[in-house]
């Protein structure tokens, strides 16, 4: 236990390590923008629920998306039979961990724990890499057990790193993408249906998000009155104190 | 109407004239001085954010389940199927971060105007026990979430104790109930964060609040209002509470209710300092994450903590600064020898001595968030030191300075030029 302690204390020199690497793409994200919402729900059930969850997202509550409960059973129910029922996967996690050698998680969460700009990020630096056991890799997050599930849609491409020279510094290494084969969607299709997919997560991460912006706004601008009359009040009983 | 009302009352006063005592004893007739200024709304505040964690935890309890297997899922079902769950769990976690900036800014007011100083010094430590008892409160309920950072902070702090000499271990196994942080140590944590502690805090504000109006409030000028008393006996510089600080200080929540809900509704995060990112990450006792901090409350004194290096391979020497660091504070009443109570009539060594603390403080809790290399490191030709991070010298320098400002308390309060205090209050 006290050594645990000592590597807690005096260890997080890792985390440095790890949060230095490939730099960040904005996401492009608009959590009000339902049809890319709609679009990224849509990728998501297609592409991803095969192996991740969304374990705490109901489908029924994807009708705040502008979607009806036909559109929902017939586009993105392939894995639950009421709409009531959470978006889990089907893939059961013990099996999944000797597949991949770690269960695919969760992904509820995974935009506020994350960050959408590295989901946006990640989901577009797959590439070709001989040596680990899926043939891919990634440029965000190295080793991934992860495969490149869409690379049908974005093609293969192969990364070159050139590491900066040393002792220069903090000099970032360069990154060349080299395109292996094409996939069904140009680069900026790609591009466009990763930031609705990442959209969805972020939705996913926390659907009250809009409905809470807007309770916002009406909060403030009632306690903007509620002060008014709370001031006048008090300027009126101190009008005696000298 | 008003006459029944008014009959009600002489019923219940009749039977239980208390109420009506205490009432005057402790608003309608406590006097308080007339020049109250921005710093003295944060008492009046400290007791609203009490309220709201209170309502709002016994809401969150209706459907929060304090179990390994349940809780971070029973969390995540209040954010997104309860109804108006998330406002509520919002609240608690913005109210958890506002009550300590409350805190902070109420106990700097004391260090401003001397208000632990003498007649005021039990005041003050059973302000210091309620902060105590808060940061046990924080502790505790920054476990329920059940996410990777509650797990691993709890780890680590709990770990802290077993650095004690010889009982540490045994220490340890005793808070958590098991040899790691488990679903015994979740469920006596929510059995200490939503009854022992609370019952605590409660009756420690009780006392606050009548130790201070035993001696009556002290001022941003620092001097005895009672000291000057008109024909009625009532001190010519104070006012009632209630009315005119009962209304003042309802303009002063409203205004941090304001800011309070611009938080909540927009930025409830606030950047991974009020909800940290990774603590999205359900608890994994195989999985540590690479970088573990506490919540930005408890950074400077983590900050200490981490500053200390180990002494015979045992982290005990840090685990003691930090804690004489935070129960220094007890101590604070007789360290202060300056005659004056108010930063207005202290010398510059005083003044000093407060900015330098403030700045070290802000340092520590920065640095207490980020890895030790968030800065760096420096070249070390001679290989000497067992750290080239430059944020771990500057932390080490830090607390020292942290120490220097308690330990030579004595020294330059007693040396400092102060200024004549007035007999009255400034306006």
């Amino acid at each position: 236990m006290k050594r645990l302690l000592l590597a807690l204390v005096f260890a997080p020199s890792l985390a440095a390590a790890a949060e230095a690497g490939f730099p960040l793409d904005r996401s492009p994200s608009d959590p009000r923008d339902l049809v890319s919402l709609q679009s990224g729900a849509r990728t998501f059930a297609n592409y991803c629920e095969g192996c991740h969850g969304v374990q705490y997202l109901r489908y029924n509550r994807l009708e705040e998306l502008g979607l009806n409960e036909g559109e929902i059973r017939d586009n993105l129910m392939f894995f639950a039979d009421k709409v009531g029922e959470t978006m889990k996967t089907v893939m059961p996690a013990k099996e999944a961990k000797t597949w991949f050698g770690v269960a695919p998680p969760d992904l509820s969460l995974v935009a506020r724990s994350r960050g959408a700009d590295w989901l946006y990020t990640y989901l577009r630096t797959f590439y070709r890499d001989s040596k680990t056991m899926t043939g891919w890799n990634n440029a965000v997050f190295p080793n991934v057990a992860m495969p490149h599930a869409l690379w049908t849609l974005q093609g293969e491409r192969a990364l070159e790193v050139e590491e900066p020279k040393e002792g220069e510094g903090a000099g970032r290494p360069e990154y060349r993408w080299k395109e292996l084969s094409k996939g069904t969607l140009t680069q900026v299709e790609y591009d466009a249906l990763v930031r609705d997919l990442v959209n969805f997560l972020v939705y996913a991460g926390e659907p009250a998000a809009t409905t809470r912006r807007e309770i916002g706004i009406v909060a403030l601008f009632v306690l903007g009155v509620v002060f008014i009359f709370a001031w006048l009040v008090k300027r009126n009983f101190w009008k005696d104190v000298k | 109407m008003a006459s029944r009302l008014m009959a009600l009352w002489n019923w219940f006063d009749a039977r239980m004239p208390t109420a009506a005592e205490q009432w005057r004893i402790h608003a309608a007739e406590y006097y308080a001085p007339k020049n109250f200024n921005f710093w003295y709304f944060f008492g009046s505040l400290a007791l609203l954010v009490l309220v709201i964690q209170i309502v709002s935890g016994i809401f969150l309890t209706m459907n929060y389940k304090p179990d390994a297997a349940l809780a971070f899922g029973s969390v995540e079902y209040i954010m997104r199927d309860v109804p108006g769950g998330w406002i509520i769990r919002y609240i608690h976690s913005t109210g958890a971060s506002a009550f300590f900036i409350v805190v902070y800014l109420h106990m700097f007011r004391g260090l401003l105007y001397g208000s632990y100083k003498q007649p005021r010094e039990l005041v003050w430590i059973f302000g210091v026990v309620i902060y105590l008892s808060l940061m046990g409160e924080a502790f505790f309920g920054y476990l329920l979430p059940w996410g990777q950072m509650s797990y691993w902070g709890a780890q680590v702090i709990v770990n802290l104790f077993g650095t004690v000499p010889f009982i540490g271990p045994d220490l340890a196994l005793w808070i958590r109930g098991d040899y790691v942080v488990s679903d015994a140590t979740l469920n006596r944590f929510f059995a200490l964060h939503v009854i022992a502690l609370p019952l605590v805090l409660l009756g420690l504000v009780v006392v606050h609040l009548l130790a201070l109006h035993d001696v009556g409030s002290n001022n941003p000028d620092g001097v005895d209002i009672k000291k000057v008393k008109d024909a009625n006996g009532h001190p010519v510089d104070g006012i009632p509470f209630h009315p005119y600080y009962t209304v003042k200080d309802i303009m002063g929540a409203v205004v941090f209710l304001g800011v309070f809900c611009f938080v909540l509704f927009f930025v409830p995060e606030v950047g991974g300092y009020f909800l940290e990112y990774n603590n999205f990450i359900p608890a994994d006792p195989l999985k540590t994450p690479p970088h573990i901090a506490p919540v930005w409350y408890f950074t400077p004194y983590y900050s200490i903590l981490r500053a200390v290096p180990p002494l015979f391979n045992s982290q005990f020497p840090g685990v003691l600064a930090m804690g004489v660091a935070v129960l220094i504070f007890f101590f604070l009443p007789w360290l202060d020898r300056s005659p004056v109570k108010s930063i207005r009539y202290r010398g510059s060594l005083w003044k000093a001595a407060l900015a330098i603390f403030v700045v070290v403080f802000l340092v520590l809790g920065y640095l207490g968030t980020e890895p030790t290399t968030v800065w760096g490191q420096f070249k070390d030709p001679w290989n000497i030191l067992d750290t080239k991070d430059v944020a771990t010298w500057v932390a080490r320098l830090c607390s020292i300075v942290y120490f220097l400002f308690f330990f030579l308390m004595p020294w330059y309060t007693a040396r400092d030029s102060v200024k004549p205090v007035p007999e009255r209050v400034t306006a």
